[in-house]
């Protein structure tokens, strides 16, 4: 079910004006700045269908943007985020896209630094409730409704194993799991919900395991 | 965990408890926490309700002027006048469009289910606590009664006017809220369920068509109309009157509805009244105004 908690229904206490376009929006770019794991330098953001075409009247554009800030919903320097990013020194970019998409309210945000960038979609399906349904060009099925971690790893024997070995030794059940990879010996992708939130402890131990590149935790 | 109205009428009936408390009680199991976490949680976002509530009955105004000050208006008017909607109805519509005028505005609200319709559930909730005279735990419970229906919706249909137009944004608060009512005024479960559908059926095909893509005109006065026939189909439900058509095959007609309903029509802002020659002034007037700001 994509819906799970009486919360996503009578919630989120949010920013006006629209949950999906703003509350959404914000949770889409918070989702990726945790995923890119620090404040991100620059972005583009491409923006579709119900997005794409009133984004500025429902703040979706400050909303993406307070998210990258690591704003929650009902933070109230919400309406001022693209002021704070240009004070910052953040550069973004909004593209209005033409094409379809699966769901009309969809982002696509490439996001780095100097060194370092991610690419994910983003969709919100309501309420102010998101889903991840891409990263780096792998797809996502994440439900959301458990907390998740992301282990962007390379693809070598014993990669998976030094992973299941720490949460087993920290007692941390995995609800599901995925594996994807580019290709042999590439870049690897891991999406594994568990049922309890991870402590950083535990985050740490992942990093510093044999072929990882970089960890995001997700948190329902 | 129930998945339909049905499933969720039925546990109510067989336990022997209220609908709000059996989404307490699933709360509880999916997010393993307390009675004491989930009700903190819930009058948190009350509290929220109730300032959103007063902030509009004390006069707003949104960036562009479309909208605020409508709730003002009808406040002052029931305090001159006898309206013929009655004070109980009248009160919950200034309410209920007092919040989303706060919400246009930019303010800070708590989205019910979503935030364009984010009026329904409280504006009714602070209007019938005139006559009903609940305590603070029944004003909780509200919540959790309204959630529970939302739950089924969104789970089998969409809450947002973009996948489903305006039927099931405020189709679906409105509904909500008669469930509640139904039970805060010592209704049964199934007489929550028929208010919902009630409702609900009364909502079907409404398109979501906002002048400018902004969530302010007809959104606020959208919102007058899903809380005044949320009263209506509770007092419906509670003289004994139901719904021919069960609840979730309603539900069910809102999801078809809403599936065949074009993108103009689910908040592209390139439909309906936002195609009008004055929704296309407006338009154009304020992203002048903005353009000029920057």
């Amino acid at each position: 079910m994509k819906y799970n908690s009486v919360f996503d229904i009578i919630g989120p206490v949010m920013i006006g004006p629209s949950s999906s376009h703003t509350a959404g929006a914000a949770r889409i770019g918070k989702a990726a700045r945790n995923l890119f794991g620090e404040e991100p330098k620059w972005a583009k953001i491409h923006l579709y269908e119900s997005f794409a075409k009133t984004y500025k009247g429902h703040g979706t554009d400050f909303a993406l943007v307070g998210g990258l800030l690591g704003f929650d919903t009902d933070d109230p320097r919400m309406s001022k985020a693209l002021d704070i990013a240009k004070e910052k020194n953040i550069d973004v970019e909004f593209i209005e896209e033409s094409a379809g998409t699966n769901h009309p309210n969809t982002a696509r945000l490439i996001i780095g630094n100097d060194t370092d960038e991610i690419e994910l979609v983003g969709i919100s399906i309501g309420g102010g409730k998101v889903e991840i349904t891409e990263l780096n060009g792998f797809e996502l099925r994440l439900s959301g409704n458990h907390p998740a971690i992301l282990i962007m790893h390379n693809d070598r024997f014993g990669a998976i194993a030094s992973v299941t070995k720490i949460l087993a030794k920290y007692e941390i059940n995995i609800g599901h799991m995925e594996v994807n990879r580019k290709d042999v010996g590439k870049e690897a992708l891991m999406v594994i919900e568990v049922d309890q939130n991870l402590e950083d402890t535990v985050l740490q131990e992942l990093e510093n395991a044999s072929h990882i590149i970089q960890i995001a935790k997700i948190a329902s | 965990m129930f998945r339909t109205v049905k499933e969720l009428v039925e546990i109510a009936e067989t336990e022997n408890i209220l609908i709000s408390e059996v989404m307490i009680k699933q709360e509880m199991d999916v997010k393993n926490l307390s009675r004491e976490e989930v009700y903190a949680q819930m009058e948190k976002n009350l509290n929220v309700m109730e300032k959103a509530v007063e902030d509009g009955l004390n006069g707003v105004k949104s960036v562009t002027g479309l909208t605020g000050g409508d709730a003002v208006l009808i406040q002052n008017y029931m305090k001159e006048k006898t309206p013929l909607s009655g004070n109980i109805m009248l009160d919950a519509v200034s309410k209920a469009m007092g919040t989303n005028e706060v919400n246009a505005a930019m303010g800070t609200i708590c989205a019910t289910p979503t935030a364009g319709s984010a009026g329904c559930v409280p504006g009714t909730l602070f209007a019938v606590k005139e006559q009903l005279n609940p305590t603070r735990d029944q004003m909780i419970r509200y919540l959790f009664t309204s959630g529970a229906f939302g739950f089924v919706v969104a789970n089998n249909a969409f809450i947002s006017g973009a996948a489903g137009g305006c039927q099931a944004e405020v189709g679906s608060a409105g509904a909500m809220a008669s469930a509640a009512i139904v039970e805060m005024a010592g209704g049964t479960p199934q007489q929550s369920a028929d208010a919902f559908a009630i409702t609900l059926k009364n909502m079907l095909g409404l398109v979501c068509d906002p002048v400018a893509g902004l969530v302010e005109v007809p959104c606020v006065k959208r919102n007058a109309a899903g809380s005044s026939l949320a009263i209506v189909s509770a007092d419906m439900a509670l003289a004994g009157v139901t719904s021919r058509i069960p609840c979730d095959e309603v539900i069910g007609a809102m999801y078809r509805i809403g599936k065949t309903m074009p993108s103009s029509l689910r908040e592209t802002g390139e439909g309906g009244l936002a195609a009008t020659p004055t929704g296309q002034t407006l338009k154009e007037k304020i992203f002048g105004m903005s353009v000029s700001k920057e």
